[in-house]
């Protein structure tokens, strides 16, 4: 339940006027009748889109379906997710890891799906990490997270990692200015103006999907917000949104709000790649974390990195230009025809539309009205298509429909207006309840939105659903969009807190070759026993690894003896299932970590220190079949000075006897 | 009691079981598609799936590099659950299918359980005592046969 940083006091004042707006309009009149049967899909029958919602501060990757709303699965990302072992297991530990080295949480906000030719192609999903800057690459065949790069010299990656129309970049600017990390950033915070910096980095895509850092802009110290990707004739631009041209450091809800336009700033990145290639980037030294998991080992595998390429983008008047765009800037959003250029101003009345050609036209003519910080202002007036007059208060987001139309939400005024590209008239407005955020059309930040439907992602719901103490559900609402007319069809709670997301048709991405189980065969792991003649315990000092395996419904083994107080049991546990939707579950009494999910023909291990002497049971978590409870085994600890030797076995069930 | 908590259990597994098999390319009836047990196109003896007495190429004498080769698959995919003699252990032991079951029945069955485990009386009796549906342990053809040629090399030996 978060509010808008710096719309505080702007909600104070119209707080009152828009519930008090929203109040007659309530769910019995906002409803139609054919609304349930828009929004309905039968039990067994399958949503027209997948819709990939970021999870706010829970840091993960929601996935659901459109019409009906229904959550199919948390993609753990960048927060630890006990259920599926993530961040748990030996094995994804090191996903987890950066610079300043295991961390459990983060933030994650925006999710870009990866695009061919400006148009969504179901590969990957990129989110951002905002607090501990880092971008995640989740691959969409397996919805698990596949590689996590950090950003060194960035602080708060909230403008990423926005896409550029062939995947060449997902891009990285940094929210707070900082002193670069490889400059002494031991200094007074009130030398902001000279010694803080705003670095964006460029992060390239290769074909499997790896990222690395190809280049960052060194930019006056000021805080970057949103951004979008050129598309067509602005293919080799993106467009960032600027906040805090003021350069306040304290106090930026009053200090950060004075002027009366901000900018939004248009790279011209390929503008940057010559100067790279020039060799005109600086190898600057820093500290950043780059993970990948590798599907043959089931393994995380973290390498810390120690340079990046810095291009100081105002030494150069063509690679960056400042337009000047009215009150705090957030959303900066591109239409399908890659021509207009709209910049939400948070705390402004109207929504001002840029156009790219003119903007070009603008730079041929030098029409810059100043330079600030060394980088050219071009003049308002020579790059504006027009402005949507009185549109609605605190403009955040737009979209597109890809029939010439414009969908914005209003966080204050709690609406969605849509408004025509061409001649910027306000064609409708319905009402959110409450206080929308982010909005998303399937499609929608794309050459080729697929319309139909629009999501709000609202801040607020108060009053929606059956109260659940001070803390209410986050929530959703899907408005078809097909007809003239916006439609409310449906409400659905969502978990964490949604901010942007994207969608894309189911059969984009249910037949790019899901997998359904990993080859037995091509398992690489190196504590992998593939098939029970294989299963054993080895001891190495005070660690023991337990090659197990799980099948329905036993372990192998199933009963383990020889281990010591104080020893260190890697349990690597090998699911020998080779169909869909069979995975094992593995627990251990006392475990000081979770519980492991098993994929088919996956091996992960958990860690589990031997505590106490004594019997500790272990069984398998996820239902597996009719016998599922049956599936458990026990692990005997003896003193740490006892000499019972490894030993371990299955089925044998012959009574011994004490003596 | 128990029993028969389990045996609803299955069942309402097996249509759950079958609803994913066959949602693959189509979303369409996968609510109509329950089976009941047994149909009137379904040969006991054949079982369901690509291979038949035709089709199913069986040399005189064992090759012993095939059933080696099927000796190392099944023990990755199959001695789990298998004993090779005719104790049963999560599934019935193996010593003397080649002489019960027709081979190209085995091979349908391995490559193919769930449709056969849907319409095959036999092998839903055999549920009802083991309460684990043999998994589809997703076999090539290849793989399949050499099992097999294990299978008849296994029942060979004393």
């Amino acid at each position: 339940m978060k509010i808008v940083s710096k719309t505080i006091l702007i909600s104070v004042f119209f707080g009152l006027l828009a519930f008090v707006a929203c109040k007659p309009k309530n769910t019995s009149n906002a409803v139609s009748g054919d609304a349930s049967s828009k929004a309905y899909v039968a039990p067994g029958k399958y949503d027209e889109f997948y819709n990939f919602v970021s999870g706010g501060f829970n840091g993960q990757l929601s996935v659901y379906g459109l019409p009906s709303g229904r959550l199919f699965r948390s993609i753990p990302v960048f927060s630890v997710d006990p259920e599926k072992g993530w961040g748990f297991s030996e094995e994804s530990k090191p996903m987890l890891n950066t610079s300043h080295g295991f961390i459990p949480w983060d933030d994650a906000h925006h999710p870009e799906l990866s695009q061919t030719n400006g148009e969504v192609d179901g590969r990957w999903v990129f989110i951002n990490a905002n607090n501990t800057p880092r971008v995640a690459r989740i691959d969409l065949k397996t919805f698990k997270t596949a590689e996590i790069i950090e950003l060194p010299n960035s602080a708060g990656n909230h403008s990423s990692p926005f896409i550029t129309e062939n995947s060449e970049y997902v891009v990285a600017g940094t929210r707070f200015a900082v002193p670069g990390d490889y400059e002494n950033g031991d200094v007074p915070i009130n030398t902001y103006k000279e010694t803080f910096k705003s670095h964006m980095s460029f992060i390239s895509v290769g074909k499997e999907g790896e990222m690395d850092i190809a280049f960052q802009l060194r930019l006056p110290g000021i805080d970057f917000d949103k951004a979008h990707g050129g598309k067509g004739p602005s293919h080799g631009w993106f467009f960032f949104s600027c906040y805090n041209v003021e350069q306040a450091h304290t106090l930026l809800e009053v200090n950060a709000s004075q002027k009366d336009k901000d900018f939004i700033m248009a790279v011209n990145w390929k503008k940057a790649e010559e100067y790279i290639k020039a060799g005109k980037g600086k190898k600057e030294t820093v500290s950043y974390a780059h993970n990948t998991w590798n599907e043959s080992t089931h393994t995380g595998n973290s390498v810390l990195k120690n340079e990046v390429l810095v291009l100081d983008a105002t030494e150069f008047k063509d690679i960056c230009y400042f337009l000047p765009c009215p009150k705090s800037p957030h959303g900066t959003d591109v239409d399908p025809s890659g021509e207009y250029i709209c910049g939400s101003g948070k705390l402004a009345a109207l929504i001002p539309v840029f156009s790219f050609s003119k903007m070009i036209k603008a730079i041929e003519n030098n029409e810059f009205e100043t330079d600030y910080e060394g980088v050219h202002v071009i003049k308002y007036e020579s790059a504006l298509h027009g402005e949507v007059k009185k549109p609605g208060l605190g403009p955040l987001h737009t979209e597109f429909d890809g029939e010439g139309n414009a969908y914005t939400s209003f966080f204050v005024s709690s609406e969605i207006v849509k408004w025509s590209l061409k001649t910027l008239e306000v064609l409708d407005r319905v009402p959110t309840y409450y206080s929308v955020g982010h909005l998303m059309i399937p499609g929608g930040d794309t050459k080729k939105p697929f319309g139909k439907y629009l999501v709000a992602y609202n801040k607020i719901t108060k009053d929606r659903y059956l109260p659940t103490g001070p803390e209410l559900t986050q929530s959703a609402q899907l408005y078809d969009i097909s007809g003239g007319k916006m439609q409310l069809i449906l409400d659905f709670p969502t978990i964490g807190e949604p901010h942007y997301a994207q969608a894309a048709p189911a059969d984009l991405i249910r037949n790019n070759g899901q997998l359904k189980f990993y080859k037995i065969e091509d398992n690489k792991h190196p504590y992998a026993a593939k098939g029970e003649q294989e299963s054993k315990v080895v001891r190495e000092g005070n660690k023991v690894h337990v090659y197990m395996t799980c099948v329905r419904s036993h372990f192998a083994p199933d009963n383990i003896e020889g281990i010591k107080k104080g020893d260190e049991v890697y349990f690597h546990v090998t699911n020998l299932e080779q169909d869909w939707d069979v995975p094992h579950g593995f627990s251990v009494k006392g475990a000081q970590n979770a519980e492991l999910l098993i994929m088919p023909g996956e091996t992960a291990t958990l860690k589990w220190t031997a505590d106490r002497v004594g019997i500790t049971p272990f069984y398998c978590t996820d239902f597996c079949s009719a016998l599922h409870q049956e599936m458990q085994g026990y692990a005997r600890v003896s003193s740490a000075n006892s000499n019972v030797p490894i030993s371990f076995s299955l089925g044998n069930n012959t009574p011994g006897s004490l003596k | 009691m128990k029993k028969a908590m389990f045996i609803l259990i299955m069942l309402s597994s097996s249509v759950f079981n079958f609803s994913c098999g066959g949602s693959e390319n189509t979303n369409e009836n996968n609510q109509e598609k329950t089976v009941e047990g047994g149909t009137e196109d379904y040969d006991p003896k054949r079982g369901e799936g690509k291979f038949s007495a035709e089709n199913l190429v069986v040399g005189e004498s064992i090759d012993l590099d095939m059933s080696a080769k099927g000796e190392a698959i099944s023990g990755t995919k199959c001695t789990s659950c298998h004993k090779l003699s005719e104790e049963k252990l999560v599934g019935p032991g193996w010593k003397g299918v080649t002489k019960k079951r027709e081979l190209y029945w085995i091979m349908n069955f391995i490559t193919n359980p769930d449709p056969m485990i849907e319409k095959d009386p036999e092998i839903q009796a055999q549920l009802e005592l083991c309460l684990v549906r043999m998994p589809n342990q997703n076999l090539s053809d290849e793989e399949a046969r050499s099992i097999v040629e294990f299978m008849r090399k296994n029942d060979e030996a004393k």
